[in-house]
């Protein structure tokens, strides 16, 4: 038996019937169509299927949607403005050559944006403990620092607590 | 050059930032049926029978097939362009299931059902009944009398292959030198060292996992989707897994989540397609999980290398030998490729004055199959001779530095047996610049007699790297280029992107070499094989050499063409062009054109004289010099390339659709080399290594895009990081399971464990490159584990011999040492 649940999916209200065993990534990927959230491992080691809970970074594998019922998610689909434009950790990405295969991006975004909206200042360190959830086999995380470092900063600039 | 040198944004990064791109399982359709395999509990051994009576009960099962319903037909699945020669064919050792089980996990039956639960469910209740054998998961166990062949159908033993090689002369032998260098230098004058080092079994880790759909066309194409680095060749061996002809099987890659040489394997496609065609041509998707991933794809060979070395007292390197084992596991896959290049490399990175000699063996062992992984034996080839080479100094009291200044291969090597050239010797100044970036002279110093229990200490590593297969392999690469009438274009490579960036240099190379600026040029990602031309695929740091080649001439080819056209253009009476709205346009480039060139008739208006620039047809630049005039691009500009190609589409004269397409069959091959050094902190009690600074230093040619490479060399830097202090699959030798297929215990480096990542270039113009590149992709995962292996030899004088160099293994190598 499916049960009926409420979540605000990406600023929309969506109301689905999902199977109380099923985890919110494949709620995502297969009943609403978000294939930004990937699967790397299922059991919360890889960071790849990260989506946002009530602002959170979680890994959506290992969480139930059930959980989600009356909640805000948020995926890298939903960063995208109105008119196709990027976020600006999104273009910090693209400029810092943070990109590789792709696959580990759409949940370092997630987490970038988590960390992003605490307004706090982070140094280089504390970034790298921040995104240790998250494996990447391209980059050796460096330019993901850079674009992480440079985002973290701009917007301490504007709204720094 | 215009666009090639430049960083321009990766073509794919909107796409990859937004969630948009579309991998594999980002594009089944609704409805798929899923499946699942099921994998032997026993290591070595034989299925006797199945019992799939309560599976077959599970609600939404929907077929089962074993090891006794595939077809009977054996095939490779290494990523070799095939060989038409039989003494060179890949080994055919499998099928797409097995009843001789050779591995703990080896794949006996599967699961197609409804849902994944249902498959998951009807797994749990196959019962399964074995004749069972003694699992040999290692070499030594191999190789030992009496052990069960695992291939009895193709090797009477379990050494797949078995190769001598020498330099120094064919008939060179490493004891004959011993004795000589006796005679000639005094017994008490020479030295020999012999040591035995070894390299773990590694797991590529790309991000996603293997996974493909599959089902039946209308037209009976069988349809695989896949994430695979080698579209064209998954092709030509499902065929032969499942006995078809080679034209019933499409294969379309989409996006890759990585690969790193395990997905230049057949992995699980030809299964998929045979699952598919069981249930009736129905579309069946099959992604295993990462524990799968890890124990029943490939893994980075183990090796174990007996090294040897011959030298004066002085430091003088004499000769070497290695006698190198490789555990190859269940199946040959790519077979002795991996541990002979491994061998190749290890005569080819010294200069020794009287020779070397390498035996190498690769060896079925009942354990996970070894394949491909980024530089292919070389990171294991380079543990071997750069423990070795640091091992002399340890003894001669040499400078390691300077020990490989002089002792390395000098510039115009060629190898004697490939007679591969080092056309750019990028080496030595490699080595300059790695050994001013890291401070080595003042470091060496400070760090000498170090007391406590913290130390510091600096070292390094040189590799070398061949730029594609050539001639040991076939090299062939193809490239299409289709104009639009808007004077854009579609770029039709049948290399694969997988993450490194190969869309966007090819897109570069494009676009220097058309005219046609990068904006216009739109790369087609995805292959195809029903309508991509042929290329082998992503491996050997290949595609921006011999792909690129074949980019290079399709797109002098494509330009040719356009000036044909544009010439044509211009010299005729199009009938019809005056009452196009193109009609002044053309005129006034005529007349500019005679007038700035002093031509009297149309008709002298030549090919030659014209030029692609910025999408616009102008005057070559080159051929108004030669006549001592020089003009700006406005000046030279005739008309806008849309013009012409609006033109070519749709003229009632001359109809054309101007396309280029090439076949690049590359005969040519350039050594690329570099190094690295490491400046690391070392906890002895705690066994504790701590990398304060380290960088690559790289001489691959002329970039073609430098912040893509450099981030290419972070990648390869981490994973060599992983293979010197963390990865390492670990098997239970006496049943043959894995301990760690997962990625909480298998360790790969993480941000925290990862340092700042320094990288340096050597640019030197290489010949024979289409753009004066030569090998990059493989080369940065080789260096990093040897260079801080030799770091902590020189801050503790501790020699480890083995990788990964855990907190284990340094607190062991230490107590020994009574340093702790």
């Amino acid at each position: 038996m499916l049960k009926i649940i409420h979540m605000n999916v990406n600023g929309k209200d969506t109301e689905l019937a999902v199977d109380e065993r099923e985890a919110l990534l494949d709620t995502l990927r297969n009943r609403l169509g978000l294939t930004s959230v990937k699967k790397g491992c299922e059991v919360g080691e890889c960071g790849a299927c990260t989506v946002l809970v009530d602002g959170k970074a979680i890994d959506s594998c290992i969480y139930l949607t059930m959980w989600a019922d009356g909640k805000k998610v948020m995926t890298t689909e939903g960063l995208k403005g109105p008119g196709g434009e990027l976020s600006p950790i999104q273009k910090a990405f693209i400029e810092e050559a943070a990109v590789q295969c792709g696959f580990c991006t759409p949940g370092l975004i997630m987490t970038a944006v988590e960390i992003v909206g605490t307004g706090k200042k982070y140094n280089r360190e504390e970034l790298k403990k921040l995104i240790s959830g998250h494996l990447c086999r391209c980059t050796g995380y460096e330019n993901i620092l850079n674009a992480m470092e440079r985002i973290v900063d701009e917007t301490y600039k504007v709204c720094g607590k | 050059m215009n666009t090639v040198g430049k960083d321009l944004i990766r073509v794919d990064a909107y796409g990859k930032v937004t969630g948009e791109a579309h991998y594999t399982a980002d594009l089944e359709p609704k409805g798929i049926l899923h499946a699942k395999v099921l994998h032997s509990e026993i290591a070595n051994g034989v299925v006797k029978n199945f019992d799939l009576t309560e599976a077959l009960k599970v609600p939404g099962v929907v077929k089962i097939v074993t090891c006794f319903d595939v077809p009977d037909c054996q095939f490779p699945t290494a990523g070799h362009p095939w060989s038409v020669e039989k003494a060179h064919q890949d080994i055919c050792d499998r099928k797409i299931l097995n009843k001789r089980v050779r591995f703990y996990g080896d794949d006996i039956a599967a699961v197609v059902a409804e849902d994944e639960v249902a498959a998951a469910r009807a797994l749990k209740l196959i019962k399964v009944e074995y004749e069972e054998y003694e699992p040999i998961v290692t070499v030594e166990k191999a190789l030992s009398e009496g052990a069960t062949p695992l291939h009895e159908d193709l090797r009477k033993d379990n050494i797949i292959v078995k190769s001598h090689m020498t330099m120094g002369g064919p008939d060179f032998s490493f004891e004959k030198a011993v004795d000589e260098a006796s005679e000639k230098y005094g017994k008490d004058n020479i030295e020999v060292i012999d040591r035995v080092y070894n390299t773990p079994r590694i797991s590529h880790c790309h991000l996603e996992l293997p996974v493909s759909w599959a089902y039946v066309d209308t037209n009976g194409k069988i349809t695989i989707t896949s994430s695979t680095q080698i579209p064209h060749i998954v092709k030509s061996c499902t065929a032969m897994a499942l006995g078809v002809p080679v034209g019933k099987i499409r294969i379309i890659k989409p996006y890759i989540g990585g690969g790193f040489g395990n997905k230049q394997d057949v992995l699980y496609e030809p299964l998929n397609a045979f699952l598919s065609m069981q249930v009736g041509g129905r579309p069946v998707r099959l992604e295993i999980s990462r524990e799968e991933t890890i124990s029943c794809t490939r893994t980075r060979h183990a090796i174990e290398g007996r090294c040897r070395a011959l030298f004066t007292k002085d430091g003088k390197l004499l000769a070497r030998k290695l006698e190198a084992y490789a555990n190859n596991g269940a199946y040959a896959s790519h077979g002795h490729a991996i541990c002979a290049n491994c061998g190749t490399v290890f005569k080819d990175l010294y200069a020794d004055e009287m020779g070397a000699e390498v035996d190498c063996a690769t060896v079925y062992t009942s354990s996970p199959t070894a394949g491909a992984m980024r530089a292919y034996g070389i990171p294991q080839s380079i543990w071997f001779t750069e423990c070795l080479a640091d091992d002399i100094c340890n003894i001669t009291g040499e400078d390691p530095c300077d020990f490989r200044v002089r002792s390395c291969m000098q510039e115009g090597f060629v190898d004697p047996g490939t007679k591969i050239p080092f056309l750019t010797y990028g080496l030595k100044k490699c080595i300059e610049e790695g050994r001013k970036y890291i401070k080595w002279d003042e470091k060496r110093a400070a760090y000498k007699n170090q007391k406590g229990h913290i130390r510091r200490g600096v070292g390094m590593a040189i590799f070398c790297y061949k730029t594609g297969v050539h001639p040991i392999s076939l090299e062939t690469a193809s490239c299409r280029m289709v104009l639009n009438q808007d004077g854009s274009m579609q770029l039709v490579m049948g290399a694969t992107e997988i993450g490194q960036g190969a869309d966007t240099v090819f897109t570069q190379m494009a676009a220097e070499t058309t005219g046609i600026s990068c904006d216009k040029i739109y790369i087609v990602s995805t292959q195809d094989t029903d309508v991509t031309p042929f290329d082998t695929g992503a491996y050997a740091s290949r595609q921006t050499y011999v792909s690129g080649k074949a980019c290079k001439k399709c797109g002098e080819l494509l330009r040719e063409r356009i000036l044909e056209y544009a010439a044509y253009m211009l010299v005729n009476e199009i009938s019809d062009i005056s009452k196009t709205v193109y009609a002044e346009t053309v005129k006034a480039a005529k007349d500019m054109m005679k007038s700035a060139l002093g031509i009297a008739e149309d008709s002298d208006i030549k090919p030659e004289m014209l030029d692609i620039e910025n999408n616009a047809i102008v005057m070559r630049e080159s051929y108004l010099k030669e006549r001592g005039s020089e003009k700006g691009f406005e000046e030279r500009k005739l008309f806008e390339l849309s013009v012409l190609a609006d033109t070519a589409f749709y003229s009632l004269d001359r109809s054309q659709h101007i396309t280029a397409e090439v076949t690049n069959h590359c005969k040519e091959n350039t050594f690329a080399s570099g190094c690295c050094f490491a400046d690391i902190e070392v906890d002895m009690p705690l066994g504790k290594v701590t990398v304060k600074d380290v960088v690559n230093v790289h001489d691959s040619g002329i970039l073609i895009n430098p912040k893509l490479a450099e981030a290419q060399v972070h990648g390869g830097m981490s994973m060599s990081l992983g293979f010197g202090l963390s990865e390492e699959l670990l098997i239970d030798e006496k049943t043959g399971k894995p301990y760690n297929n997962n990625l909480l215990d298998y360790k790969i480096p993480t941000a925290m464990d990862t340092p700042d990542l320094k990288v340096r270039f050597v640019q030197l113009d290489d010949p024979s490159g289409p753009y004066g590149n030569k090998a990059l992709g493989e080369p940065p995962a080789i260096p990093v584990a040897p260079a801080i292996r030799n770091a902590i030899l020189n801050a503790t004088g501790v020699a480890m011999n083995e990788a990964p160099m855990t907190s284990e293994r340094l607190i062991k190598a230490f107590k020994e040492a009574e340093l702790i």
